[in-house]
């Protein structure tokens, strides 16, 4: 058991690391390169025990289901994350769905604090 | 959901793996970014000092420690309540100094390491050098100076990993330090 006010306070010193370190423009993929490499991993954990998905929607509903709550708990509400840096999850979903085999962008965007939409783009290969 | 729902000790395991493989980014990103293990060093431990002075905070709102009389006092309260709210682990308090200023922490099962292997070449990276900065700037917080140091590190094959705390001295200023 980790603490969540923990992995807020590193989350906070990661972004503002990168802040300091690397140009704006490079901060960004870094840290959704960062939320990839996280989210591929967990994703394989997660799913060592499940049995394969049906399809793309299975795949998307356990995202939005076990995988979310699992990562994050009910609903991402942390009042001290910084909502204009959503690089990381957005990096997140991306790994995850990666390892599940598909392929896709990620974006997020908030219109009212503190929901936050995240749209995924499936990019199929033709 | 009112915030304390989010702050039982219910089922957190997940998470403990979230900020595991985070923190293994970061890791790995600094790596890439600076040229010496020294240098990561520096790096992790600054990181960690700024997230302990924030930590203390949670630590002294969500536990009733109240004021620790002596330093014995202290090391207890750290291994047995901090370690124990954060990490989830109680790492035991051995070989003091016989002044009683030094003390080690053993911890076994360190979950920071938990899915890492340090590639060859790494032999100065203390990999888990936030832990020293956590420990130094959250004990700043509550007017202590202490150095905190990696003795042993079952990450680079020692037998278990040994966290050293030396107490320097008593900060009569109160007033915050400013952050780096």
């Amino acid at each position: 058991m980790a603490d969540e006010a923990l992995f807020e306070f590193l989350h906070m010193e990661v972004v503002s690391y990168l802040f300091k370190t690397a140009d704006e423009e490079k901060c960004i993929p870094i840290l959704e390169n960062m939320g990839y490499r996280v989210g591929h991993s967990l994703a394989e954990r997660f799913t060592k025990d499940s049995s394969r998905f049906k399809d793309e929607l299975d795949i998307m509903k356990f995202i939005c289901k076990d995988f979310w709550t699992s990562v994050y708990k009910k609903q991402v509400d942390n009042l001290r994350t910084n909502h204009q840096y959503l690089a990381f999850p957005c990096g997140l979903i991306r790994g995850a769905l990666a390892n599940l085999g598909i392929s896709c962008i990620v974006t997020a965007e908030v219109q009212n604090m503190p929901a936050c939409k995240f749209q995924i783009m499936i990019q199929r290969s033709q | 959901m009112s915030r304390q729902a989010g702050r039982g000790t219910e089922a957190k395991k997940v998470s403990a793996e979230l900020f595991t493989l985070t923190y293994g980014a970061l890791v790995a990103q600094l790596i890439k970014d600076y040229e010496s293990d020294e240098e990561v060093n520096k790096q992790l431990d600054k990181m960690g000092y700024n997230i302990g002075v924030r930590l203390i905070e949670d630590f002294l709102a969500r536990s009733s420690v109240g004021r620790c009389h002596d330093f014995r006092e202290t090391a207890d309260v750290i291994a047995k309540v901090g370690f124990k709210m954060f990490l989830g682990i109680t790492p035991t308090v051995a070989n003091w100094s016989p002044a009683g200023d030094e003390f080690s922490l053993i911890v076994d099962n360190n979950p920071l390491t938990e899915f890492v292997e340090l590639p060859d070449g790494h032999q100065n990276l203390n990999y888990s050098n936030l832990l020293s900065g956590v420990l130094r700037g959250s004990l700043e917080m509550v007017q202590m100076e202490v150095d905190v140091t990696f003795l042993q590190d079952a990450l680079k094959g020692d037998n278990t990993t040994e966290i050293r705390l030396k107490f320097i001295r008593r900060l009569e200023d109160a007033l915050p330090a400013g952050e780096e």
